[in-house]
Parts: C-alpha cells; structure tokens; sequence
C-alpha cells in the first residue's frame, strides 16, 4: 500500500466513526420514536448525491464535568451544503443521537459558520431543530452559542431566505432562532416547542398539560401562528420544503426562477365561485385557483387565523403572493391573529421581491372586547404599514365586499396600490348598508310609523347608491371595473407592466413598524 | 380540508349586518370578559402566602401592605389597591394558593 492510499484509508475510518453519530442503540431510538438520523434528514431534502459535508471533525469544548474525557462525534450537529432543484443552499441539522442534540459552544460554532456561508453565498438556509436545549455542562458557552445564532437570523432576515424545520424538541432559549426565521416547519407527534415545559409548568404553576398540547406541531400551526408548515410525516415535510424553495429566490437580489407557464384547470369557473349576496360565504381559494397558473397555490399558515389566506402561486410562469380574505372564516373579517399573519407575509415578498395580488372580500374588524384588549389597534396597523412600505408591484381585485378601515388596510389605491381591479359585484363604502343607513337616516327611521319597513326602504336606497364600485370609479380609486372571467388576464398584463417597476423610500436605518 | 358540505354556518353579525360563516376553534374558545371589582384582591400567580398583615373589619389606606404572597422566587408585597374596609380574607398564612384566588375583599370607602 502507498503512502496516499493508507492516508485516504484513514480518512475513510475517521469519516465513518462520525457518520455514525451517537451509535447503533442510539439510532435505533431516534428510529423507533418516528424520527430520521440527522444526516438522513439532509439527504432526503437534498437533490441526490449534492450534500458536501463541513466540519466533521470538530471537536466539543466541554473541560468540566467529566465532558473531557467523552468524544461527540460532530458535536452533535451536522453542517454543509448541497442544491434543491439545482437551488444551492445551506444546511444544518442537529443531531439528537449526540448527546441529545444538546448545544455548546463548538456546537453552535458549527452552526454559525455555515450561516456566514449561505449569507456570502446569498443562498438560503435551512436549519433542521432536534435538541434538548443547552448543553448544561458547558455552562455560559452554550448561552453564547445561541446568542450567534440569533445575531446572525437577524442580520440575514430580509438578505437570504431562512427555514427552520422542528423535527424533535425545541425548547428554551433554542425556539428563537425559528422564531426569527422566515418560515417554521412542524410534523405532529415530533415537533416540540416551548419556553418553559411541563414540568417547570406543572411545579410553578400547577398546570398540569402534556408536551403535545402545550408545544406540539397542531398547536403552533393552529393556536399560536409560530409553524408556517404542518405535516404528518417528515417525508410530506421534506416535499413542503422542497415546493417552497421552488417558489422562493435565492436571495434578495434575485427574482424567483420561472417556470414554463401553465393554464388553469379548466374544471373551475371563476363566475360560479362567489355568491351575489354579500352575506353568503365561500372559499376564496378556489377564486386563486381559477387565477393562478395550473390551478397550483401553495398556502402557509393554513390553519392559523383561517379569515385570512396567503399564500404562493405562478402567474404566466413567476411566483406572485396572494393574499386574500376568507369569507368562510369569522366572515373574512381582518383581527390580531390575520393582521400579523397578512403583514409578516407581505413583508417577505417586498423583501425577495415578489409582487403581491390581494383579493378583497371584507366587512371590516373583528367586534369584541378581546379583540380590542389584544391590541387590535396596533396589530391591524401593521397591515396598513406593510403595504406602504412594500415597494414591489402591488395589485389589488376587489371581489365584493370593500368597506371602511378594511378597504383601506387591503392595499387600497391610498396605499400605494398600482393597478386597482373591482368586480362588478364590488361594493366599496363607508360600512355595510345596514350600519350606514341607521346612522344617516336615524331619523327618518325613527320618525317613521313602520320603522322597520322604512329602514328596510333606506338600507335598499344605500344599497342601490354606494353599495357598488361606481362611485370608487368615479373618483378613479379604482382603475377599471372587470368582469370576472377577465380578472387572470387583466393580473397577467398588470404583472407584466410592471416588471421594471422602481420605487423609493426616503433612506433611513429603518422603519418602526407597529411590532 | 374537509368537506363543505359538512360544514355549519352560522349567523355572525359584523356592523349590524349578519354573514353567514365559520368560527374558528380560537374564536370559540376566547375568553369573556367581566368587568374586575376594584376591591377584590386576586392572586396573578401561584404561590404561597407567607405572612398576613391585616385582619377582616380593619380600615386599610390604598397602597397598605395586606400580604406576603411568595410566587417565582419573589417576596411579593401585595398592597391595597384601593382605601377601604377588609370585608374578607380568603387566604391563610402558610396556605398554598393558585392563580386567579380571590386572596383579600375590600369594601371600599
């Protein structure tokens, strides 16, 4: 044997003592609870044959508590890079077979620096959680770890696409590098987060709650809004991410890569979609499916506050965002929950510039004492500074309903709205016709000798004179009043007049919106 | 998603006018709110009382010490929010109370 081929030789065995993390009893427990290794999570994300691996060799910083004397392969996190449908991006993932995936300084090293990579690189990155927290031993140095970790989501957040998959537990301080990231993904029965769990719950404060119903992947994609992405299965987890980097550009100084541009199925009728009376509901995606291309629209945060949907899609081959109030839902009415929901999503496509199509069905705010103790005020202010402050092309289709604070809120013409669409079914007022007509005509109706037939006779005059899109034309909010079955082509034209569409914000350091 | 036609709509009224919609399981499962009496005195976290500075029928000023309420580690001083009366102590010293226990009633002035 020559020199090279013993030294490779080596190589190999040292290589293969790592990918076997914490061990064959090890893995078989990370198998048996529903969960892949580490590295067979990247592999399985990754196109075939693409995953380059960095610091295998790194070695853990523990000096006291007997850590000296134990080896952790690869400090329990897997690092490197690879391509996604040819996409380059970076990835991490921890792995729970090394010392539970727990997180020290080296650790956290191994992390930061291939966030540096993906931010010089300006390709996305991809973080796969599955740890026990801090790793206690090292004591400060793990606080410190996560503290990089943080730093770096923040100063990458808006320059490179950031996903964070929860594939075991999250816990403490580790849940906000996912939370400062773009977009969380969770798989019931696997996914935990929290601050504080059940135990130090239950001792504190004598709640008793199982992990599951205090952080699991229904909760955070139904209750708290935390998970962007809920799936059954790693597997289907995989497929979400993989369809979302199909959408997303690489960075921010990039366009999402087009495809070859598709119909929509011909099965659906944009004319049958939407009842003629106000008052009736439907499913407004099945409007964005007689829009899009190929009937394809891939919703995030489908679960939480369901009144409002966004989501992507491709129009004649490039990926817009929609966002579109659900009449299904709390009648489509804007609160908290869809406020944050609508304006962290409009933000992330002013950011990777992708123009945003909003729909537009909505009675206005969600009534309640709660709602207005919740801060509603500064929640649905964030709508309002989300689309100002977005610069990308900014199209708006008023399908029906368009009435006070929420016809403003919804990328109005006010707002910086370039091309304003308005169905015939539109109607844009002041607020619903029963509402108005109670006030103008108080005492006509009050007056009356039938009050009820007299304010029936004022709602129907209100109706007949505002509740339309005419008078919004005639002062020319609106730029043209479309039949439904022109709405696709009219979005195509809008989108393609302004693909060189420039403009500018006064230079600051930054805004203040309304967090 | 499931079916629509399983689905029950209901009547939801948005500026005096009704839609007929869905709610959702959080729209459901808010809380109501009641207006908080000013004199009652309610316990934010669970803990233990530790020591009762004052006794039911004794005029107390607002902001006086009532209690020691031990809670995350702290010594928390519960004071008077308001000057009145102590109509009633619901607590004793020593007893482990959790959240929302009405700990001290005053009738105020």
């Amino acid at each position: 044997m020559t020199d090279l081929s013993k030294n490779i030789q080596t190589l190999r065995e040292k290589k293969a003592v790592v990918e076997m993390g914490g061990g064959e009893a090890a893995i078989e427990k990370q198998i048996a609870m529903g969960k892949l290794t580490a590295r067979d999570r990247i592999l399985s994300l990754l196109d075939k044959n693409s995953f380059h691996e960095y610091d295998l060799f790194v070695k853990h910083d523990g000096r006291d508590f007997g850590m000296e004397k134990k080896d952790l392969p690869g400090d329990g996190v897997v690092t490197g890079t690879g391509t996604i449908f040819g996409a380059p991006v970076c990835i991490y993932a921890q792995d729970f077979t090394v010392a539970g995936g727990s997180l020290g300084l080296q650790h956290a090293r191994k992390i930061t620096k291939i966030m540096d990579h993906a931010l010089k690189m300006k390709c996305p990155i991809i973080g796969i959680n599955d740890s026990g927290g801090a790793r206690i031993q090292e004591g400060v140095g793990a606080l410190a770890g996560y503290g990089e970790i943080f730093y770096r989501n923040t100063i990458a957040s808006g320059v490179i696409p950031q996903l964070s998959l929860i594939l075991g537990p999250c816990a403490g301080g580790a849940v906000y590098s996912p939370a400062l990231t773009d977009f969380v993904f969770v798989v019931e029965n696997i996914s935990k987060m929290f601050i504080t769990g059940p135990n130090v719950i239950k001792t504190v404060l004598g709640e008793d709650i199982s992990m599951e119903d205090l952080g699991g992947a229904r909760v955070h994609a139904e209750i708290t809004g935390n998970a962007h992405f809920y799936a059954m299965s790693e597997q289907e987890c995989f497929e979400q991410v993989k369809r979302l980097v199909s959408f997303i550009p690489w960075n921010n100084q990039e366009r999402a890569k087009a495809v070859e541009p598709k119909e929509p199925s011909a099965m659906l009728n944009i004319e049958q979609v939407v009842p003629a009376d106000p008052k009736q509901p439907y499913d407004v995606r099945d409007v964005i499916k007689c829009i899009v291309d190929d009937s394809d629209f891939l919703e995030i945060q489908e679960l939480w506050a369901a009144n409002i949907v966004i989501g992507f899609g491709r129009m004649g081959g490039e990926t817009v965002g929609f966002v579109a109030n659900q009449p299904m839902y709390l009648a489509g009415v804007l609160d908290c929950d869809s406020a944050d929901k609508a304006a962290r999503f409009i933000r992330f496509c002013d950011s990777f510039n992708i123009p945003i199509i909003t729909l537009e069905d909505m009675p206005g705010y969600l009534p309640g004492v709660d709602q207005e103790h919740a801060g509603v005020i500064r929640h649905g202010a964030k709508v309002l500074y989300a689309y100002s402050e977005a610069t990308v092309p900014k199209i708006t289709v008023i399908l029906r309903k368009a009435y006070g604070g929420g016809y403003i809120a919804m990328n109005s013409r006010h707002l910086g709205a370039d091309f304003m669409f308005a169905w015939p079914s539109a109607e844009i007022a002041v607020m619903g016709p029963e509402g108005a007509a109670n006030i103008i005509f108080r005492k006509e109706i009050m007056e009356a000798e039938d009050q009820h037939a007299m304010r029936q006779a004022k709602v129907k005059e209100y109706i007949e004179k505002f509740a339309n899109p005419f008078v919004a034309a005639s002062k020319g909010f609106i730029d043209s009043v479309i039949e439904p079955k022109e709405t696709r082509s009219l979005l195509l034209h809008a989108l393609k007049l302004s693909v060189q569409k420039e403009e500018y914000r006064p230079a600051k350091k930054h805004g203040l919106p309304p967090f | 998603m499931e079916n629509k036609e399983d689905k029950e709509f209901v009547d939801f009224i948005v500026t005096a006018r009704k839609y007929k919609t869905l709610l959702t399981e959080k729209y459901k499962n808010r809380q109501v709110w009641h207006k908080p009496f000013l004199g009652d005195v309610i316990s934010n976290l669970p803990g233990t009382i530790i020591k009762i500075e004052v006794k039911e029928g004794e005029t107390v000023e607002a902001g006086q010490l009532l209690l020691i309420h031990q809670a995350m580690k702290m010594l928390n001083r519960v004071v008077a929010p308001v000057s009145g009366v102590i109509a009633e102590i619901g607590v004793q010293e020593g007893e482990k109370i959790g959240k929302n226990h009405l700990m001290v009633k005053i009738e105020p002035k």
